[in-house]
């Protein structure tokens, strides 16, 4: 009986032990093959102007072997690379969902929506691909040229902006627009301050600003957040995002409809079914997103709840004042959240490490500014019909004086101990 | 009664490779080499030339800023070799011989005076350090108060009050009081049970960094602009203990052979300052990889470069890890290793169950980058201080700046877990150590 087992023990020792060699040898293999053409990338070599990139790319493939020169000798495993990646991953299903939405929006609006799950989303699918790619490549391309103008090693920051910027866009914004904004943000909210953790503003909000204030007719408006592709909407079709259709409104009710006229019920909002900036829609796939981001750490929840509460007073204060000038009152507290950009801009925007507030204490004051200051300009300045982006770029200013008063008080605490025991 | 102080910022790393109580006496060790750079805040220089026959407790260097302060051999025998460096830096001072005991003639009367010039003069002064600045004590002050650190947190440390004489340990604190007119304070880890008339004792409770001497400080009573404090382990303060008791001056050090890559980790009782080689030889794991010897733990320890090379300040362990330097990690960032540590919930070991012993190497595993999240570095930080404020303040040299945010307060190893956790891989020790030193060169 022993015996047996053992027998067995050791013939799975050794299948596994033969894959994992196997595995082995193609990784050396390709690492050898790999290190020869090292030499071409570095100083005095043939192509010694793209070290920066070979660089990216094989600290991409290979972990860097480097071993610690001073300090400790044992590190963390996690890195810069893997929490850039987990954010990746948090906004995946968003982005999936976004494109089998885009489908949906369009087949609803030329009066079709009876297609399958693949039609939807790869009609979607297509339709942002040309901005992903236009996005990666513009400021993919400014890293790497900065990277080896500064000598430096690719930073992987613009992986997170990358996807970020198309998602929130809208679905029709031309592929030139984009990559002017992109280019903008990148040089002059990133780059001119030093790169990767040195910017005061996020990169993807400054995008979207940028094409918000360069380019308003093609950022607001009925046509811009479904994709037609040039063919005809049926009658009831109006274009309208919810908190689009609610600046527009003159009469006192917040009744907000989907594309096709039919009002949206709470499910709706919920799982994202009616036009947008396409990544920010759906508040289920937010959720899903704001639970890894939690679940690792990587973002700040701290930031995700004052942001929320201070959303969601705003909201109440509003709710109960509502007021026939400014008809984006009339929502319910719970629709005001779940509508338009604003979960989405708490979960992945407010949370940059590098723009938010870095003290805990700054960290509750930042967040719900935010949220108080998205919903405030959402009800009251009709001329902006989603505050969240402002209201993020906004505190993305502050945050540094935030944490200037909260570091303060500490520094008082310890200038009043030393002026105690001096008397 | 002593009082609890618990602390709840801080990390065990579950390192593997703990040392047993199994008890070894080193016979063979005939090389002791002293360091200078491990008494930072002098000048030294030698008073032995090669060749020059030494018995245990003669001085081997002294300082040349105040030629009482020493550094003393700690085996009788000769000085084999007095090692350079660049510019003639003296590297270190071997002597060759075997451990021994110093015996000297002891004050009449013990003022503060006769008991600091006594201490200089054998050595034990030197293996003091001052807050601020974590040097020996340079500033001509009287200390505020003197610290006593009776345990060591650090991944794999030894228990440092098992190899301590209690009788010793109370005398010497008595000793202390002399020095200073304010407290001694003795830390000791919970339940340890220990009471002292000489001094205040503190218990601790927590995880690393509790047994820093600079976490007790901040707990008990925190270094301000201008004050001077002293802190040592409770080994020297034994030692000082045992000088004052019977005018011997013990050089025995008990130290904790660790880390994964010891066949069986276990302590050794040898003298300061003997060779890693006759330490080590035999005990490491023969599996081919490349190893890591340190002087010291994992995280504040010194690597020894060679076989050559010396156990280091504060004597009290070895650790020996694998250097992982010929490693090939594919696409690293995408691993779901259930064997790879992370404090970050981004790895699977967070999961309960896993989190059992790890395997480290040397690897730094990640690129050097800008620091980009926030709140790392406070949670393993236990003192009323903004880690990463502090750190930008070191890095632009704004002096005004450190001063306010307290870097008197601080020394390196406080900074060390945050350095493992670090995920833009800053060299977080050494910006505080070059920034202590720019302070120093610039206030004093």
């Amino acid at each position: 009986m022993t015996d047996s087992s053992t027998s067995v023990r050791r013939l799975s020792d050794v299948k596994t032990t033969i894959s994992e060699s196997q595995y082995l040898l193609i990784v050396k293999g390709l690492k050898k093959n790999i290190d020869k053409i090292k030499p071409q990338f570095e100083e005095g070599g043939r192509f010694s102007k793209l070290q920066s990139v070979f660089d990216g790319f094989y600290t991409f493939l290979f972990t860097p072997n480097e071993t610690g020169k001073t300090g400790v000798h044992i590190h963390d495993s996690n890195d810069s690379k893997r929490a850039m990646i987990t954010v990746v991953i948090a906004l995946l299903p968003c982005c999936l969902f976004g494109m089998w939405n885009i489908g949906l929006q369009h087949y609803m609006a030329i009066g079709s929506p009876d297609r399958d799950l693949f039609t939807l989303f790869f009609y979607g699918f297509f339709a942002v691909l040309p901005q992903i790619f236009t996005a990666y490549i513009v400021g993919l391309g400014i890293e790497f040229i900065v990277a080896q103008i500064r000598h430096e090693e690719i930073q992987e920051g613009f992986l997170v902006s990358g996807i970020l910027i198309p998602m929130i866009c809208p679905v029709d914004t031309p592929s030139w627009m984009l990559a002017i904004a992109v280019a903008f943000a990148v040089i002059f909210a990133k780059e001119v301050f030093g790169g990767t953790g040195y910017n005061f503003l996020n990169v993807a909000l400054v995008t979207r600003a940028f094409l918000f204030f360069s380019y308003p007719s093609k950022m607001s408006g009925d046509h811009v957040f479904v994709k037609l592709g040039g063919q005809p909407g049926i009658d009831s079709f109006s274009g309208a995002t919810p908190l689009g259709q609610l600046a527009a409104q003159t009469e006192p009710s917040a009744v907000v409809t989907n594309v096709v006229g039919d009002p949206l019920s709470y499910t709706d909002i919920f799982l994202g079914l009616y036009p947008g900036s396409w990544g920010e829609t759906s508040c289920l796939c937010i959720f899903i997103g704001m639970a890894i981001l939690l679940l690792s750490g990587v973002a700040n929840w701290r930031i995700i709840i004052s942001g929320l509460l201070g959303g969601f007073l705003m909201a109440l204060v509003a709710h109960n004042w509502q007021s026939p000038l400014y008809p984006c009152t009339y929502l319910q507290p719970l629709e005001q959240l779940g509508l338009g950009g604003f979960l989405f801009a708490i979960t992945f925007m407010a949370t940059d490490p590098v723009t938010a507030c870095r003290t805990r204490t700054g960290q509750y004051i930042y967040g719900a500014l935010i949220g108080i200051i998205a919903i405030l300009i959402r009800c009251y300045n009709t001329g902006y019909p989603e505050g969240a982006m402002l209201a993020v770029l906004l505190m993305n200013c502050f945050a540094p004086l935030i944490d200037y008063c909260v570091v303060n008080a500490n520094i008082r605490k310890r200038m009043r101990r030393l002026t105690v025991r001096n008397i | 009664m002593s009082k609890v102080i618990k602390i709840k910022k801080g990390l065990d790393i579950p390192l593997t490779g703990r040392a047993t109580d199994q008890k070894e006496k080193d016979t063979v060790t005939r090389r002791f080499g002293l360091i200078p750079d491990d008494f930072p805040g002098y000048k030294w220089k030698v008073s032995v030339k090669a060749g020059d026959s030494v018995k245990a407790g003669d001085p081997l260097l002294y300082a040349k800023e105040d030629e009482s302060v020493r550094i003393v051999s700690p085996a009788s025998g000769t000085v084999t070799d007095i090692h350079r460096g660049e510019r003639r830096k003296i590297e270190y001072v071997e002597v060759e011989g075997t451990a021994g005991v110093g015996e000297v003639t002891l004050p009449a009367n013990a003022n503060r005076e006769a008991v600091l010039t006594l201490l200089k003069e054998c050595g034990l002064f030197a293996m003091m350090r001052q807050r601020p600045f974590d040097m020996v004590p340079f500033m001509p002050q009287t200390p505020r108060d003197i610290f006593v650190t009776a345990f060591d947190t650090a991944p794999l440390a030894a228990s440092m009050l098992d190899f301590v004489d209690r009788h010793h340990l109370e005398k010497g604190l008595e000793i202390l009081g002399i020095l200073t007119d304010g407290k001694v304070y003795l830390s000791v880890p919970t339940g340890s049970g220990i009471e002292s008339r000489a001094a205040e004792v503190y218990e601790f409770e927590g995880p690393h960094p509790a047994g820093n001497v600079g976490t007790q400080i901040a707990a008990i009573a925190p270094v301000d602009k201008g004050d001077v404090v002293w802190t040592l382990d409770a080994l020297t303060a034994a030692r000082i203990g045992r000088l004052f008791a019977t005018g011997k001056l013990d050089f025995i050090t008990a130290v904790a052979l660790t880390g994964p890559e010891v066949e069986k980790p276990h302590m050794v009782e040898t003298a300061i300052g003997a060779c890693i080689e006759s330490l080590v030889k035999g005990q490491l794991k023969n599996d081919g990889l490349h190893k890591r010897i340190i002087s010291g733990n994992v995280l504040t320890g010194e690597r020894i470069k060679d076989m050559n090379g010396f156990l280091r300040y504060p004597y009290r362990q070895i650790t020996v890890i694998e250097e992982g330097d010929d490693a090939d990690e594919f696409m690293g960032w995408a691993s779901m290793n259930p064997r790879k540590y992370s404090v970050h919930h981004t790895f699977p070991t967070f999961l309960k169950g896993l989190g059992k012993g790890f395997h480290f190497d040397a690897r730094v595993r990640g690129g050097h980058r800008a620091m980009i999240m926030s709140n790392e570095y406070d949670k393993v930080f236990p003192m009323d201080i903004y880690p990463e404020y502090l750190i930008k303040a070191i890095m632009a040299k704004d002096i005004d700046r450190m001063e306010k945010l307290g870097i008197y307060e601080v020394a390196p190893e406080d900074f060390a877990l945050a350095e493992f956790v670090d995920t833009s891989k800053l060299e977080l020790q050494k910006i505080v150590r070059d920034g202590l030193l720019y302070l120093r060169q610039e206030t004093i």
